[in-house]
Order: structure tokens, then sequence, then C-alpha cells
């Protein structure tokens, strides 16, 4: 294979390792350890993609986070990744990665027509444009914005990767791993501190791996390496690479996402693909270093044109060469570093530097390298439109106003440095107001606002002798305040070459009679142009024309961009950067995937699934079940090939005829105790309950402050001090906060204590005619009778030898009981009971049924206590007592809920006695009035009565008591459906209640 | 998300919490005669002050326990927490 841009001798890929990868459907080699860019780069691919308005050509133009131009899509055992940055994205075998944002093809796009119409795509073009007439956006505007909108496609399949997520706390988190980062955990974890060091690159080190500097009398690698293999060893430490920390939220909370498998052809076994690590840290320091300026000269954004720090890092990380013929284009001594390297790679760099007559020792070794340097000199325009093919170039004056002998010069790359931008957005996101700082013309952090402190060149500190002293000073610093270990590291000596002083140009003016596109946002295609027609149609705030321009919105969120855009609405405001102020930095630093911020809460995942102890059995009996909550319920119990309707029907039938199991489980049960219980209850339930007998139970209804329904069910007094309640299985989990409220904050005084015991208990519901015969088999030396166990009673038994609770209770309407046992004996009691009920045909019943039967007995449930009804709209107006308070009584007499007129429960069935009505159906009067058509109410709830053998439906209209009798019509316009009905009794069948008592 | 420290049980994010409102609503007493008025403004009306709120927050998923948190609306700042029989006027 020939890699003509690879260099031999230099490099940390691992040259024994080729990988073979495909781009845009041609087949490449890397070495382990290349990026997708490395590699693409050493085969002397530099058009990898297209811009996002006008569809330039797009190379590469950094190393690392900070790419704006090179996302690709990537596709791994059939799966889609877009918005990958082939900067970071590490080669596999079999990588398949793809151009975006161009069509047909990346060296022929369509789009690219764009770019020759680009005086029709100003700034704020979409909103100028996109406007008017209204009738045009749903068919011309939305389709034309979506099909040129986006980077990449989305998979519609369904990720079938794991992600996982953790929580961790630490005493220090340091985000970063160069220097400053280095140094810091170094100095913390020998002072005894809990340490997590998160490094998002493969590498550890950061500038250190590319930078001719010597720390301890060792290289900058060798140093790094050596710490970094120390911390590792050490128990108090964590050291993770490929893991960025994006986002730092309230209560020193951080989070980082950690690429465990995404450099591999395949996610390992027992490994998730990423994971997402939520970190408590008591301390942060952030080491997330700087990020090189580009500066800003005519087609800025032609392909090889990149920052030099990245070309830099090409060939000493990669073993790499961006270009044979290279252009430094510096205005500080940072290009010169990249100079020698190429110099010392066979390579002849030429220098343009801003600057009239800079001196350090770099600049001198660079001169006695015999580097080319012209000073005072700019590139005026790069020339070629796939790759960079030469440039025009230019002296330029004192003022940095003029240029002059323009000339032009074969080239093929350009290596820009316009100084370093310190990465603040982790300390911005803490809080921390950041300053301008006018000797590195950037933004540093300023008064910490939660516990971080920020080091090294984030914090402005550009030479490595400040930082590494800085680094172990606070290291030591922040470790001891928690630790008081007082074991402080020496700090060793720092040898470099390269000076911190910069040129504060960053815009080569156009020259006379030129119109060269100078861009400022390399994603979204912000010019200087744009940025200065934004502020003559009157944008002034900074935020604002972000918005109007999208400078700084695209994916990279202007990593190397905001800064110039500052400067250039600061210049042309005649203000001073800091007034200009600079843009919010928000969470996620870098773009996160989906798949990581929902973790493992996939599907059944996203809740607990809760199952009873005869789930088993149902599952084995052709239960299809459905969800109650959290629950898994049987909805019915499917023989042969019973639709839902025929089985439902069946299994209610049954009940009405002989009997009926039904599991109960899923209900709510709270245990009440102590010497206050009675007192207790009678507050919180609308009647009274002072009185209740040891052994009996009794229906009650609990309210909302507001007088709404809370919740019903039924409560039993097991013994002198001991209740047993039961809510719903919806509201479960809501009535015990609300008991636990009242009993902790408003009424401390009463002596009660509540626990729920929902999983304690399996329940077992027992109705038909024949279930007082089965129970005499199933407890056999119990008096179940009417007399020995009454309408409301409640009796322990065994069952079996096995200890049992019954409750004589009804849902049904029916003759009924309900049977508890622990719950390990759930499924013992149900099989028992179906074998003993097999002579009184007993059936199994699932919720359908169960709704059947409580509709057509008018018994309210959740679909009339929607949290908007009171106990009269539900017809439990009975069970108020008018004699003594409780919780929401005093609401129940405010105006609205005492007019005459209030909302009340009927019944509806179709006059034609077969239209089922739908769910939430209006009542109407007149089904041809004017809309809106003024409703009555609604349908809240509707069956198959078994009973009658036709439909029966509940609702809630106004007035519903004096309308009983009454034909009106139930209209669903979702339906389209008009359905003439007869308003009747709530309770359809057995409005006495003579068989529950029989 | 918020780090609040539990009277009874430490410092636990806020995933295990549920909030509760304004701590410094008193409910009328029972059997009390009471006005429309008063009765409303227990029953809806609340105060939503930038800066120091005294609130209930309920230990949900820890110790069951009712607490009040002294907290910074805008800065999400917690002053101090207290038990549920704590600061009762
Ligand atoms: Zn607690």
């Amino acid at each position: 294979m020939s890699q003509d841009f690879r260099l031999d001798k230099i490099g940390m890929v691992n040259r024994n390792k080729k990988i073979s990868f495909t781009f845009n459907g041609k087949k490449y080699f890397g070495y382990e350890g290349d990026t997708i860019a490395s590699a693409l780069i050493a085969n002397g691919v530099h058009l990898v993609g297209r811009s996002f308005k006008y569809h330039r050509p797009r190379g590469f133009f950094g190393v690392g986070v900070d790419e704006p131009y090179a996302i690709l899509q990537l596709e791994r055992n059939n799966e889609r990744d877009p918005n990958i940055r082939a900067t970071e994205q590490e080669i596999f075998e079999g990588l398949e990665v793809k151009s975006v944002n161009c069509w047909p093809s990346v060296n022929f796009d369509i789009g690219a027509i764009n770019n020759f119409l680009k005086m029709f795509f100003p700034a704020g073009f979409y909103y100028k444009t996109f406007m008017w007439p209204p009738s045009f956006w749903y068919k011309i505007y939305e389709p034309f914005i979506r099909m040129a909108a986006g980077f990449g496609e989305a998979s519609t399949k369904h990720d079938k990767e794991r992600y996982e997520h953790k929580y961790e706390y630490c005493d220090l988190l340091i985000t970063g791993s160069g220097p400053s980062g280095l140094a810091s955990a170094y100095a913390a974890a020998k002072n005894g501190a809990r340490v997590i060091l998160a490094e998002d690159k493969p590498r550890y080190g950061g500038s250190l791996l590319t930078s001719d500097v010597n720390i301890g009398n060792q290289t900058g690698t060798e140093w790094s390496e050596k710490i970094i293999t120390e911390l590792k060893s050490m128990s108090n430490v964590i050291v993770k690479n490929r893991s960025q920390v994006f986002g730092y939220y309230d209560h020193n909370m951080l989070v980082m996402s950690e690429r465990i498998s995404d450099h591999l052809p395949k996610t390992q076994k027992y490994l998730p693909k990423q994971r997402l690590w939520y970190i408590r840290a008591k301390e942060v320091l952030i080491s997330s270093g700087s990020i090189e300026r580009p500066l800003v000269f005519g087609n800025n954004d032609t392909p090889g044109v990149m920052l030099s720090s990245a070309a830099k890092e090409y060939m000493k990380v990669y073993g790499v060469l961006v270009g044979k013929k290279p252009l430094i284009f510096t205005n500080n001594d940072s290009g010169y570093e990249t100079a020698i390297e190429f110099k010392k790679n066979g390579v002849n760099p030429l220098i343009l530097d801003t600057r009239k007559e800079p001196s350090s020792d770099i600049i001198s070794e660079a001169k006695n390298l015999g580097i080319e340097i012209k000073f005072s000199h700019v590139v005026v325009a790069a020339k070629g439109y796939k790759k960079v093919k030469s440039a025009d170039i230019a002296k330029i004056s004192d003022n940095k106003k003029e240029l002059s002998n323009i000339e032009n010069i074969e080239c093929d790359c350009i290596c820009v440095s316009g100084f370093w931008t310190p990465s603040i957005h982790l300390a911005s996101q803490s809080g921390n107001k950041s300053e301008f700082n006018e000797k590195i013309d950037a933004f540093i952090p300023k008064k910490s606002k939660q516990n971080e402190n920020t080091i090294g060149s984030a914090n402005g500190k550009f030479t490595l002798e400040e930082t590494i002293n800085e680094a172990f000073d606070k290291g030591y610093e922040v470790s001891n305040k928690i630790t008081e270990n007082n074991n402080k590291v020496s700090i060793p000596t720092v040898v470099e070459k390269k000076s911190s002083e910069h040129d504060k140009f960053w815009c080569v003016p156009l020259p006379k009679g030129k119109s060269y596109k100078r861009f400022l946002d390399f994603q979204n295609d912000v010019a200087v142009t744009d940025i200065e027609l934004a502020l003559r149609e009157g944008f002034r705030s900074i935020e604002h024309v972000k918005r109007y321009t999208t400078l700084g919105m695209a994916t990279d969120q202007g990593k190397t961009s905001n800064l110039n855009g500052l400067q250039l609405v600061s210049d042309i405001e005649n203000k001073v950067v800091p007034q200009v102020g600079h843009t919010t930095f928000r969470p996620p630093y870098t773009p996160v995937t989906i798949g990581a911020i929902v973790g493992r809460e996939v599907g059944k995942h996203s809740k607990p699934t809760r199952k009873s102890p005869m789930h088993e059995w149902h599952k084995k009996n052709n239960a299809v079940f459905v969800d109650a909550g959290v629950w898994l319920r049987p909805r019915y119990y499917k023989q042969g090939n019973e639709t839902l309707f025929e089985a439902s029907k069946r299994e209610a039938k049954n009940v009405r005829k002989n009997v009926g199991v039904c599991d109960v489980t899923t209900l709510g049960k709270i245990d009440v105790k102590g010497p206050d219980a009675a007192e207790f209850l009678n507050r919180v339930y609308t009647n009274a309950w002072l009185k209740l007998p040891v052994g009996k139970a009794r229906y009650g209804v609990m309210l909302r402050e507001d007088g709404i329904v809370m919740d019903d069910g039924t409560t039993t007094r097991i013994s002198e001090n001991h209740y047993h309640m039961t809510t719903t299985t919806a509201q479960a989990a809501n009535v015990l906060s609300h008991l636990e409220y009242y009993l902790q904050l408003v009424w401390p005084e009463l002596n009660v204590n509540v626990v729920s015991t929902t999983e304690q208990w399996a329940g077992a519901a027992i109705a038909g005619p024949n279930s007082r015969a089965l129970l005499m088999k199933l407890f056999p030396n119990t008096d179940v009778s009417n007399e020995g166990l009454p309408f409301m009673g409640y009796k322990e038994a065994d069952l079996f030898s096995i200890p049992a609770k019954i409750y004589r209770i009804s849902f049904s309407g029916e003759l009924a009981y309900e049977v508890n046992v622990e719950s390990d004996y759930g499924n013992f009691m149900w099989e028992k009971i179906i074998e003993v009920g097999k002579e009184f045909q007993i059936q199994p019943y699932g919720t359908e049924a169960l709704s059947t039967l409580r509709i057509e007995m008018g018994h309210v449930a959740g679909s009339e206590l929607d949290g908007r009804t009171i106990p009269h709209d539900a017809s439990l107006e009975g069970l108020v007592s008018k004699k003594k308070d409780f919780i929401g009584k005093r609401s129940l007499s405010r105006s609205a809920f005492t007019k005459p007129d209030r909302e009340k429960i009927v019944g509806v069935v179709p006059l034609d006695k077969t239209t089922s009505i739908p769910e939430g159906s209006y009542i109407v009067k007149d089904p041809k009035a004017k809309l809106p058509n003024p409703k009555l109410g609604h349908v809240s709830a509707s069956c198959w009565s078994v009973e009658y053998d036709n439909p029966f439906s509940l609702a809630i209209i106004k007035d519903g008591k004096n309308m009983i009798g009454q034909k009106l019509f139930a209209m669903s316009p979702l339906q389209n459906k008009t359905i003439p009905v007869e308003i009747v009794s709530s309770h359809y069948v057995d409005p006495e209640g003579k068989r529950v008592r029989a | 998300m918020l780090y609040i420290f539990c009277p009874h049980c430490g410092s636990r994010s806020q995933n295990e919490f549920a909030y509760g409102g304004d701590a410094t609503v008193k409910r009328p007493d029972l059997n009390n005669e009471i006005s429309d008025q008063e009765w409303n403004n227990f029953v809806y009306l609340r105060k939503s002050p930038r800066g120091k709120h005294l609130e209930l927050w309920h230990h949900i998923s820890g110790c069951r326990q009712w607490i009040k948190v002294e907290r910074d609306t805008s800065t999400h700042e917690i002053f101090k927490t207290y038990k549920a029989d704590e600061l009762i006027e």
C-alpha cells in the first residue's frame, strides 16, 4: 500500500497493525491508532464534505473536538451514526463512513450551486424568505428546508446497542489530561484525594504529546507517560480516556460521556457501547486546555487551510504530513513549532508572521534551521477549489490596514495560528462569569461559582512553567481542603522555547477590488459580510447576531469561530470585546448520543415492570396482558380464536352466572397502625370511621384539599389499632405520600404509622353466585355463611394450612370475596382456587371483564375519578359526612361545587341497543347544532352489558340527575359517529344491591 | 441535579426526592369556621419568590420523611435543611 503522506520515523500509531476501511465506498488503509482524518490525510484525501449553506468543499480544519468540517456518517454493524467527527473517530477494521450534505457525491455536488447564488443567501435568508404566504409553509417551504437541512441521516431502526449510566462520587474531578491536568491529578492523588481524571482523546498528555518541551529532564511525552502510569496504579484514582466531560450542572454534578466501544469493530461482550457518568465531585479542576484560533482571510475555508497545531499533531501523533509545500501563517510563536516539525521531517515550510520584529528562542531556532520567514506578511486569499493550490500573500503595513507587494505563492496547505482561545465552557456552565483578558484577547474564568477552579491554558496560562506550577499548587490546595494530609510533592523544572506573546492581528483586509469570502464560522458558512449585514440591519446584542447569522450555532458550537465573530462585532461597533460580551455556553460541550442520554431506560426498561406472584400461571393459561400503571395484568384469557370482545364477554358472563376469579394483587395496600388510627382515617376519608368494629370493612372516599376525589377503596379494621387500607392500583403511591404528609407535617400529634404492604399480599377476588359454595370448600373450618361472614365482613382463615385473610367485598356487584395470602403463597392459593372451583364452573377473568362488571353496576373507577370530579359528580355524596370535618370538606361548599345543575354520573344506552358508544364521546342535545356544539358532558367508560346483552356506558353530564329518561345524542367527532341514546340510571344492574348481600 | 441533605439520611441526589411546595403554608385547623377567601388562599395561592424559599421535599426513595429545605430559587443554593417537626411557629 502506498501512503504518500505517511512519515516513517514519527508518530504513535501502531505500524504493525494495518486496518482497512471504506470512505464513500472506496477502500483505504491506515494503522491502528489512526483517526479517519489522519488515515485519509495519509492517503492524500482532503475533500470530505460540503459546507452547510453554500456546499463549498470541506477538508480537515482541526484534529479534535473543535473540528467544524469533517462531519461524517458512520455505518457499523448495520447501524448508522450521523454527526461523527473524522478527527475524533478512530478507524477499525471494516469501518464504513461517508460524506454528508452533498448530492450526488462529495466531488460533484449539485447544492454547490448555492455557492454561486450566495448573494441570495445572506444572513437571515431563511427568516426573510420563508414568511409569506402562510399557505406556502406546509407544502413548499418546509420540504425545501428539510431537504437542505442537517448533516447526515439518523437511523430509523431500533438501536440494538447497550448504553449504561453510572453514578460516581469523588473528591476531585479533573477534566483533561494535558500538563495541568496531569500535574494537578498527581499532586492531589499523592495527597490522598479520590481523583477522577478524564481525557476526551484516546491518548493522555494533551499538548505534551506534540510540544518540544522538557519537564524534570524528560521529554513532555515521557513525563506524561510516567505520571499516567503511576496514577493508574493508585487505588484512589480513576483515569478514563475517550471520556468527555460535557456538562457542569447544579451542586457540582458533572456529566461525562465515555466512548467504550466506538473505536472497535464490535461492542465487546459484557461492555456497553457508551457509558454516561454522573459525577458528584467535591471539587473540580477544569484543565480543558485551549483551542487554536484561526486567522481570517480570503477563501480561508478551502480544504488544506487548517490550524497549525493540527498540522503538528498529525505529524507528531499520527506520522502524517498534511502537505508537502506548507505555508505557515501565524501571529505568534505557535506556528514556528509546526514549521520546525515540517523541517525536521524533510519538508520546507514558509512562515508568514504578521509581527514586524518578534524574537524568541524558537524563532532563532527556526532561522538556524534555514526556514524561510517573512515578517509583516499575511495570506490575502487561498487559491484552489477542492484543495489549496497556491496563496496570494502580501506585505502588511504597520497599522495593519494596507496591503502591498501582493504575489502568488505555490503551496498545498496553509497552517494558521491566530493564538489560543481558552476552553472556558465548563466554568461558564458552572455559573462562572468570565472576564476578557486583553493580553490573550480571550475570555478566561473569573470568580469560582461552584467548587470549580480552572487551570492551565483554559485559564489563560500559556507558558508551561506557569501551567505546571499552578497545577501542582492547585492540586495540592484543593485536595488538602478535603484530606488534610499535608502531603506535598516537589514540582519539576521546566524548559520551553516559545514565548507566549502574540500579535493582536486577526483579520486580513480585502485588497482593493476583491470580494473574497472571509469565513468566521466554517460549519455554518458565516462570513465577515454576514455579520456586517446583521449589524447594518440593526442587530446589536451578540445573542441576536448569533441567532440571525447562525454564527456558532452549528454542531461544533463555534469552538473556532466565536471569538473572531466577537472581534468583528466589536471592531464594527467601535467597542471593546468585553462590552460586546459573549453568548452563553450551554451543555453539552460536544455532541452526545441520544443512546447515551437514554441509557438502559429503553422500552420495557424505561420503568420497572411489576408482576403478581401468579404471573406465570396467567402466562401459561393464555393471558393477554395489559399495562396497568407499572403492573402487567391479564386483560383476558384467550380461548381458541376468541377476540378480546368475545373473551371478556364470556368471562364477565361466567361471573354473573357461576363464579370467576380475578388477580387483584396490584391493588395498593397500606397498613395503618397506632392508637389514633381511627381518628386519622376519620380525617382522611369523607365518611365516618370512628365506630367501625374490629373485623369489618368499610368503603371510603378520600379527597384532596380542593374537594376533588383523590381515591377510593375499602379499609378493614384488623384489630383494635390496626387497619388494612386498599387503594386503586394507579393511586397507591400518591395515597401513601398523601397520608405521610398529613401525619408528619399537619397532624404530628396523631400517633399513627403507615407503611405500604402492596408487595406483601397476593390477592384473588372470587365473584359470582357460586362464590360462597367455593369458599366453603376452600375453607372448610371457617364459617363463611351470610351470618358468619356478612357483607363487608372480614375473617382470618387457613387455606390448606396457609394463613389467609378473607374480605367480603365486591367490585362486580355479585356476591364476592377477596382472599389474601402472603405473596409467596400467591400461586399456591390461585391454583387451589382454580382446582377446587372446577366443579363450580370457575373461570379466571381479566381487567376487561372486571371493567364490564363494574361499569354495568355503576361503580366509579379511574375514568370517572379523573381529577375533575367531586363526590357528588360520582354519586358518592351519600358517603360525605355532614357531622365531621375531613380533608377537602371546606372546598365542597364552594359555589361552583354546589350549583344545582352540577355534573353527575348517569348511564347511557344506545336506542338501537347495538351500537357501542366510543369512550370520550360528547353528550349533546342537538347533533346538528351550530359549532361549537354545547356539550352536556362526556362518556367516561363503555362496555357490553352481559346482563342485558346490549351496549352500556357511563357518562358524567350536567344536571345528570334530572336527565334520566331523556333522549340525547352521543357524538364522537374522532370516529365520526352520532348515536341516539337514552339516559338511564348509572346503576344498570341490581340497583338495590341485593346480590352483594345475598 | 440538586444535592439535598436529608436530616435523616445525609446528602442524596434530587432524583430520590419529590418536591412538595411551600413549607410555610399552614393548614387551617379542623372544625374551624373559615371564610371562602381564607380557604381559597390556603388551597390555591402560593408565593413564587425569587431567592430564599422554604419548601417541602419528600424523601420518597429514601426514608420517606417529609423535610424542609431552605433553597434559593434562582441559584439553587441550599442553605439549610430541617426535619418535618422543626421550624414550627
Ligand atoms: Zn431521608
